[in-house]
């Protein structure tokens, strides 16, 4: 029964948004606003996350390979699909949900118990649509430039590798990451796809849970943690949904 | 004019306000006044929209504000001023942009006239030169009067100030007193003001609304007030021993 108090509350404070913006440059300024809090302010822990992540990958990749019938190159072209199928989309949102998710719940949360947001619904200001739209729209734009950069330093972090060590040489894991390519472009459109959903859940979710914060600091808190808990779960859900639709 | 008719709300089977009704008057500061937990903030979470009661009526210069469409609720609010108890200024905002807000979202003005407005705000509240100070960066006093500024910028109808002077010493409280009966002559606001500072009471109170569990229990005056029969009120304002022989002597 709560659960579903609770769907229909969050379907109903998404609804709320969609009216007429009481000043469109405003609300695209703070969209702007949005892309560089979300997005860009998070480029570096993504960068540092998959350069390492590419460079660990590569390195258990090529020490379990013991076959001599599996070429050298299967390690860049494992790193390739793990990189665009999984890591870059769906474990950077979980970490980004931890991240994003944390502070959209507790800035709102904090505004909504120091009464900030009832004085933009008393100026005649649509509260949700002012702090939550542009929230959503700024990481839906976001989220795929960033999946792409994770992509990107991945792939150079295995480079490193394949570079200072003699796992495998740079040639085969560059071959590995260049092969098998026909489906490439079907790949990344799914997991910049995905990342579009992520996004949404993210914001959405947390700021659903920041938005209805009550009391003080200790709910505020508590909004936090379920903002996580509850994107980083709805994400692994949509994350089979949209792999079992997408690529079966 | 606001006046509120028969209001009557509850919260999970709790009356927290039983059929109040009142006038509240076009230039004078208004009071509403009350122990804790009497519903004086209820009450005005009501007559703002914040919380819908359950029956009564909500009539702001005749038009009732419960009954109208979102549009026109939405107009009502742009009349309406309101200084919250804990001010809730924008944090993420400076001194001069919260002021600016209300301007920049429903006005055309310029961002020069936007300024220049905002500006003329802050000094009528003695803020000056403060503008690019961020909320937390003021002291307690100086954020009402931001929120003020704020609140008066859009030249409002209506005023709304809650508990304007809690967490205040008295001769900063005073002054808030004053400016917000100042700023409703000025302007001829109908202003609402909530309170249980007997300071507040005996400086501004032009026309005053007691509540005691939810009920509107007596109606007056500042001078009526210190010389009313009424029990709960004398219980009200004659809290401490030193003013119970003071009533006695009267």
């Amino acid at each position: 029964m709560n659960l579903f108090y609770h769907i229909g509350k969050y379907f109903m404070l998404m609804a709320s948004m969609f009216t007429k913006p009481e000043k469109a440059s405003v609300y695209w300024g703070r969209t702007m606003n949005e892309v560089i809090q979300l997005g860009i302010k998070s480029l570096g822990l993504v960068i540092i996350m998959s350069f390492f992540m590419g460079s660990v990958l590569v390195i258990q990749t090529a020490t379990a390979i013991d076959s001599p019938f599996l070429p050298r190159y299967t390690v860049g072209f494992t790193l390739k699909q793990s990189m665009i199928l999984e890591f870059s989309s769906t474990i950077i949102s979980l970490i980004l949900a931890g991240k994003i998710g944390s502070n959209i719940a507790s800035e709102l949360g904090t505004m909504r118990v120091s009464e900030q947001i009832d004085a933009l619904d008393i100026m005649g200001v649509n509260s949700a649509g002012y702090l939550i739209a542009p929230k959503i729209i700024g990481a839906m734009i976001i989220f795929p430039l960033i999946v792409v950069f994770s992509m990107t330093f991945g792939f150079v972090g295995g480079a490193f590798i394949a570079e200072t060590t003699n796992l495998v040489t740079l040639e085969d894991y560059l071959f590995g990451i260049r092969s098998f390519s026909e489906g490439n472009d079907f790949m990344i459109f799914y997991t910049l796809f995905k990342s579009v959903i992520f996004a949404f859940i993210i914001t959405s979710v947390s700021s659903y849970f920041g938005y209805n914060a009550k009391g003080g600091a200790l709910e505020v808190g508590r909004a936090s943690t379920d903002a996580v808990v509850y994107s980083s779960i709805l994400i692994l859900f949509f994350n089979v949904l949209v792999t079992q639709l997408m690529l079966i | 004019m606001i006046e509120v008719k028969n209001i009557s709300k509850s919260f999970n089977g709790l009356q927290v306000l039983h059929d109040v009704s009142f006038k509240f008057e076009t230039g004078k500061t208004n009071l509403i006044i009350g122990q804790s937990g009497s519903g004086k903030s209820v009450l005005t979470k009501c007559i703002v929209g914040l919380i819908q009661p359950e029956v009564g009526q909500v009539l702001f210069d005749g038009r009732d504000f419960i009954t109208l469409k979102r549009k026109e609720k939405k107009s009502i609010r742009k009349e309406i001023g309101m200084l919250f108890q804990g001010s809730a200024l924008f944090d993420s905002l400076t001194v001069e942009e919260n002021v600016m807000f209300p301007l920049k979202m429903f006005s055309d003005m310029s961002k020069e006239e936007m300024r220049d407005r905002a500006n003329f705000c802050l000094e009528r509240v003695n803020i000056i030169n403060k503008n690019k100070l961020f909320p937390s960066e003021a002291s307690g006093g100086m954020q009402k009067r931001i929120a003020i500024a704020r609140a008066i910028a859009m030249e409002p109808k209506y005023l709304f100030c809650d508990e304007p002077n809690s967490g205040l010493d008295p001769i900063t409280s005073m002054l808030i007193d004053e400016l917000i009966r100042d700023l409703t002559i000025e302007n001829n606001m109908t202003t609402i003001v909530i309170t249980h500072d007997m300071n507040s009471v005996l400086e501004i109170g032009e026309n005053i609304m007691f509540l005691n569990q939810g009920h509107n229990h007596w109606k007056g005056d500042k001078n009526t007030v210190l010389t009313t029969d009424n029990e709960a009120v004398n219980d009200f304002v004659y809290v401490s021993k030193f003013l119970k022989q003071f009533k006695d002597k009267l």
